[in-house]
């Protein structure tokens, strides 16, 4: 089997997060293919929850919306948009929920909404969707993103959705009962919130890449963890189940 | 009493320039077939609302029918960007929009106020984001805990269109698979229409099947394939190959303006 490209990494890497996880929510694209993997490899009984009011759907492709008629079918329960929000998502019955965005700043808080000015963007992104209430209130918020300059910035040009707010204490006075974001799983490797200043730290990198290159793809001053891990690569399992599901 | 009408009547009766207009739909049975015709008879200066605007938002706008869009996500879900929102918002092509946007949840709980005549939801969201200072939500305090909760305005469209797989002679209709925002965006509307795959003797309850009375309804219209390139479960796929496809054939101008002249404004709709 050939080696493992980086996009590959990233989703083994996202699956793994799942393994003993009862409940997650998800978006299209990268998210929704690491869940399904997580699923045939790590985690059987996963339930998988998607906005369009399906849960517990076992999609056998990946499916290209989250609408697709095999969500549905597939699902326990399929349910109107506002008791998904109301009922599932804001009551806190969901214990993870991965997130992607345009950009991402240090305290993990996301933009999906512009860049540029808001009344003149240079580039209008697809707004917020339902990532506001589901960083608010799901168990925890795992942030899966390309690891580059223009995502992971300085500062926002638009907050769409708190992650850990202007820093300690944050979620806790805008009443965000949730624990916000826990990891963000990058191609280049993981950060995760500082137990102190709840700042996004370099805790792990993929094999192969260097502090240095980590680094140098962030637009802040990246902070490095003292033990700093080293990705297992993905096992020949991993690796033949996601290119298996790809495939199909 | 809902009237079961044609679809050429019923968006004739129905839709006056200038109206809110809410086409909804969560990725599954969204009315194209009644979009288009809303378009094909001249319908300007709409209030577009919708919390995915999507693909046949991205039409109505590119033609210039919206002067504001009410909404929570404006993509092509798994493909990228409505590139017709885009130009309209970035460049005002083929003129400015104004744009009034909220999360899921706060439409959501939008649609319901209205759906129930209340004049706002609460809901646990929006604190914190910059989405406070560029959209309609206040904040109050529970009377009975004290805490503090987001208030979103009631939604009240003028009209509501929505899609299902079948009818009643007397406009009960019944709808299943993804259920979508659909009932509360008509209960919530001044006039509604929907339109139905097909007209059946008896409705059969189905699991999950959301019936709606046809004496709360305006107007009910037959549209066979009526959601596609969207779906209605049980009567027709969705067919992802052309919402790939759609991001080149809207990216630009003259190719999405030529579409639209082929495939939309250039058909005759069977009465």
């Amino acid at each position: 089997m050939s080696a493992a490209t980086t996009d590959e990494v990233q989703t083994v890497v996202a699956a793994r997060r799942l393994a003993r996880t009862k409940t997650v929510f998800i978006g299209v694209g990268r998210p929704s293919t690491a869940a399904i993997l997580a699923r045939m490899v790590h985690n059987p009984s996963l339930v998988l929850i998607y906005e369009s009011g399906t849960i517990g759907a076992k999609p056998f492709h990946i499916p290209l919306s989250i609408g697709d008629g095999e969500l549905s079918e597939t699902a326990d329960a399929v349910v109107s948009v506002p008791e998904m929000f109301n009922y599932w998502i804001g009551a806190g019955r969901v214990d993870l929920a991965f997130l992607a965005a345009a950009q991402v700043d240090r305290f993990a808080n996301l933009n999906s909404t512009v860049i540029g000015d808001y009344d003149a963007p240079r580039t209008r992104l697809p707004g917020a969707g339902g990532a506001p209430e589901i960083a608010a209130s799901c168990g925890e918020v795992v942030v899966v993103v390309p690891h580059s300059r223009r995502t992971l910035v300085e500062r926002l040009d638009f907050v769409t959705t708190v992650g850990h707010g202007d820093g300690p204490g944050a979620r806790r006075r805008l009443g965000l009962r949730g624990k916000g974001p826990t990891a963000v799983i990058t191609d280049l490797g993981v950060l995760e919130p500082d137990p102190e200043t709840v700042a996004l730290t370099l805790t792990q990198v993929h094999e192969g890449v260097t502090v240095e290159q980590a680094r140098e793809a962030t637009g802040w001053e990246l902070a490095v963890a003292e033990q700093l891990r080293v990705t297992d690569p993905p096992s020949e399992t991993e690796l033949a189940a996601l290119r298996e599901l790809l495939a199909r | 009493m809902a009237r079961v009408v044609s679809l050429t009547d019923a968006i004739a009766e129905l839709v006056r320039d200038g109206d809110s207009v809410a086409l909804e739909g969560f990725t599954h049975l969204i009315p194209f077939a009644a979009g288009h015709e809303l378009l094909r008879q001249g319908r300007r200066e709409l209030e577009l609302i919708r919390m995915t605007p999507d693909l046949l938002y991205d039409q109505m706008i590119g033609v210039g029918a919206a002067r504001r869009l009410v909404f929570s996500y404006g993509g092509n879900p798994g493909v990228g960007s409505l590139h017709r929102f885009r130009d309209a918002v970035e460049n005002g092509w083929p003129h400015p929009i104004e744009l009034e946007e909220h999360s899921h949840a706060g439409m959501a709980n939008r649609y319901m106020a209205g759906a129930a005549d209340l004049p706002f939801a609460i809901l646990r969201g929006y604190a914190g984001t910059d989405l406070v200072a560029h959209t309609t939500v206040s904040f109050i305090e529970c009377p009975f805990t004290g805490e503090r909760l987001a208030a979103v305005a009631a939604l009240r469209p003028d009209v509501a269109i929505v899609h299902a797989q079948e009818a009643d002679g007397d406009g009960n209709v019944q709808l299943w698979g993804i259920p979508g925002v659909q009932k509360e965006a008509v209960l919530a509307a001044k006039r509604s229409l929907v339109t139905v795959e097909r007209i059946v003797e008896r409705l059969v309850p189905r699991p999950g099947g959301v019936v709606i009375p046809g004496w709360a309804l305006s107007f009910v219209a037959t549209a066979p394939g009526g959601s596609q390139p969207s779906y209605s479960q049980g009567v027709t796929e969705r067919d992802n190959d052309f919402y790939r496809a759609w991001d080149e054939i809207s990216r630009n101008r003259e190719r999405f303006c030529a579409w639209m002249d082929e495939h939309v404004f250039g058909k005759v709709v069977a009465r």
